[in-house]
């Protein structure tokens, strides 16, 4: 009685608004996605119409030339081979490190375990940006001592990313861990798996999903990163990511905006692409995480 | 969740944990002891360079700083600061996804869509993307508001305003997939049922859904006051390392500036510190909260 009542209910409740929610919610898209489509659109006028103090929403005249000045002048395809080789340390390593403890906090029972939880918890709290001056000093002692990751290196970025993306991937991955039955372990024993086979041939697969939502933030925290990039990397410009690179067009006298736009281009559509791409497990993966 | 089994000895958890452990307690716990031991000695650029000794200074470093009136500007802009930008997210990104539950597939889509590019959108491209619409000589945001050039990052409300516009628009969508998810997880028929008995939409918010969302909003109103607290980069590049005159650094910039422009590490860290023990205590607050939900940890 309940559904057929609804069901007769339901569209004159909603009707009358509806339209107006609609277009309301595709002009506050078209003013959310502005903001990307000048970006692009900027990139790909020609310089006298970047410049130009009546700027129109349009281009008839396309041109390569700011993307030409990115990658012939700057370096930039090494730049982009930089970020995109931290980043995917970074993503790769915190997703197996993360997996591991993730299944350590949820299928064991042992001391301190409560303890480590909150550990996590309150180390996502920590304000990356002030541990800025004791990491650079870290990163100096530790050049001397192993030079491959000392300062000026790739990983004086990817060992302090790995270290703040992890405490949220532990307690993201949490619930997803939780979620696969104990009786599906017990089976798997039963059957003679070892503990490390059904770790990785059927816990693994299993939280696969939970992995990829993680990943998605750990890889934009690392390739957004300006701060240790500009820290850490001081005069090995060959070691510089993206976000320093895209600072050279800022110039005192006059901002190369054409420049500017084409390199924020290159810099966000590999991200854009790789959110399409996970869009789905992303809501449902945040979903999850966060009912849990 | 079971007992140790025979499958696994004692060791194991820890086993699993130990990788974790190594990277968090090198990179994490050590540094912000090192931030604290920092906060407490005499440490600029003759100390780094080894020229001079370092020296204890004890709280000297926390005098300095408290005895300072630009410290208590800089920390009262960066609290109201965060906590416009936490209300106007939560706002934002609560109104949309209530919007996203009352529209069809295809615009649904689009929002979401472009909401996901906002949020995609690295925080150093948002910033140049957003100071360049509002340029006083090329962007276009001038030109239709009629603003002539008018220059955002002259005035120092203008210059946070801005930064909080960019801030709002690549951090709501984060508020708004989340909250959607929870309504979505709301069953159907309890919404029914109000709109049946007669209650209003604010009612039905208000009464119905408020309440069942209560723990996701908790984690984005947490999520969000970590975030915005922390603020750097759309500051840095926005207005240009703090603004003209310093007026629009926040905490984190402020911190900056002291220790790698002006080689004063120890008060930078001692800023640090405060920043610190700020989070902590929202953290604090945050973990009550779950407590009191009953959330198991």
């Amino acid at each position: 009685m309940g559904t057929a009542r609804t069901s007769v209910r339901r569209p004159r409740i909603r009707r009358p608004g509806r339209l107006a929610a609609e277009a309301g919610a595709l002009l506050l898209a078209a003013a959310v996605a502005f903001p990307l489509y000048w970006m692009v659109l900027s990139a790909f006028k020609p310089a006298g119409e970047v410049q130009s103090t009546e700027p129109v929403p349009w281009t008839l005249h396309p041109s390569l030339d700011a993307f030409r000045r990115v990658f012939q002048q700057q370096d930039f395809g090494r730049y982009f081979l930089n970020s995109l080789f931290v980043a995917g340390v970074v993503v790769i390593a915190s997703a197996l490190i993360a997996f591991l403890a993730a299944t350590a906090v949820t299928r064991f029972r042992f001391r301190f375990r409560t303890t480590l939880m909150i550990m996590f918890l309150v180390a996502q709290m920590v304000p990356v940006e002030a541990l800025t001056i004791p990491l650079f000093f870290l990163m100096r002692d530790v050049g001397d001592a192993v030079p491959g990751i000392g300062l000026n290196t790739l990983g004086s970025l990817i060992l302090p990313h790995l270290a703040f993306s992890l405490p949220f991937a532990i307690w993201m991955l949490r619930g997803f861990v939780r979620a696969v039955p104990e009786a599906l372990e017990e089976a798997a024993y039963l059957d003679g798996a070892s503990r490390a086979r059904f770790l990785w041939q059927i816990l693994f697969p299993l939280v696969f999903p939970g992995l990829v939502a993680t990943s998605v933030f750990s890889f934009i925290s690392t390739w957004n990163d300006f701060l240790f990039a500009k820290s850490f990397i001081i005069s090995a410009t060959e070691n510089s990511t993206l976000p320093m690179a895209l600072l050279v067009f800022f110039k005192p006298d006059e901002n190369d905006w054409g420049g500017i736009m084409a390199a924020s281009t290159v810099m966000t559509v590999p991200v854009l692409v790789f959110f399409v791409l996970v869009q789905r497990r992303l809501v449902s993966g945040l979903g999850g995480a966060v009912k849990d | 969740m079971r007992p140790p089994s025979r499958h696994g000895s004692r060791w194991t958890p820890w086993l699993y944990l130990a990788p974790a452990l190594v990277v968090l307690v090198g990179l994490l716990v050590y540094p912000i002891y090192q931030l604290g031991l920092i906060s407490f000695l005499e440490y600029t650029q003759a100390q780094v360079s080894g020229g001079e000794p370092t020296s204890f200074k004890g709280l000297a470093n926390y005098a300095e700083l408290f005895g300072d009136g630009q410290f208590w500007q800089v920390l009262l802009a960066t609290v109201v600061f965060a906590a416009a930008c936490v209300l106007c997210t939560l706002l934002a990104g609560c109104s949309t996804a209530v919007l996203l539950t009352r529209i069809r597939a295809v615009p649904r889509l689009a929002l979401m869509l472009a909401a996901l590019g906002a949020w995609a959108t690295p925080a150093i491209t948002g910033s140049t993307v957003w100071v360049f619409l509002f340029d006083p000589d090329f962007g276009p945001v001038n030109r239709v508001l009629g603003l002539g050039d008018f220059s955002w990052t002259y005035g120092r409300y203008s210059a946070f305003a801005l930064v909080l516009l960019e801030v709002v628009w690549c951090s709501f969508p984060f508020v708004m997939v989340t909250v959607y998810a929870g309504i979505r997880a709301i069953p159907g028929e309890v919404l029914e049922a109000a709109a049946m008995d007669g209650a209003s939409q604010w009612r039905i918010w208000r009464s119905v859904m408020a309440p069942m969302l209560r723990p996701i909003l908790v984690v984005v109103t947490i999520q969000s006051v970590i975030w915005d607290f922390k603020v750097f980069t759309q500051i840095y590049v926005m207005t240009n390392g703090g603004g003209i005159a310093g007026q629009n650094l926040v905490l984190n910039v402020y911190a900056y500036q002291k220790a790698f422009a002006s080689s004063q590490y120890s008060l930078g860290s001692a800023i640090g510190i405060v920043m610190l023990l700020i989070l902590l205590a929202v953290t604090l607050v945050y973990l009550r909260l779950l407590r009191r939900q009953g959330e198991e940890l």
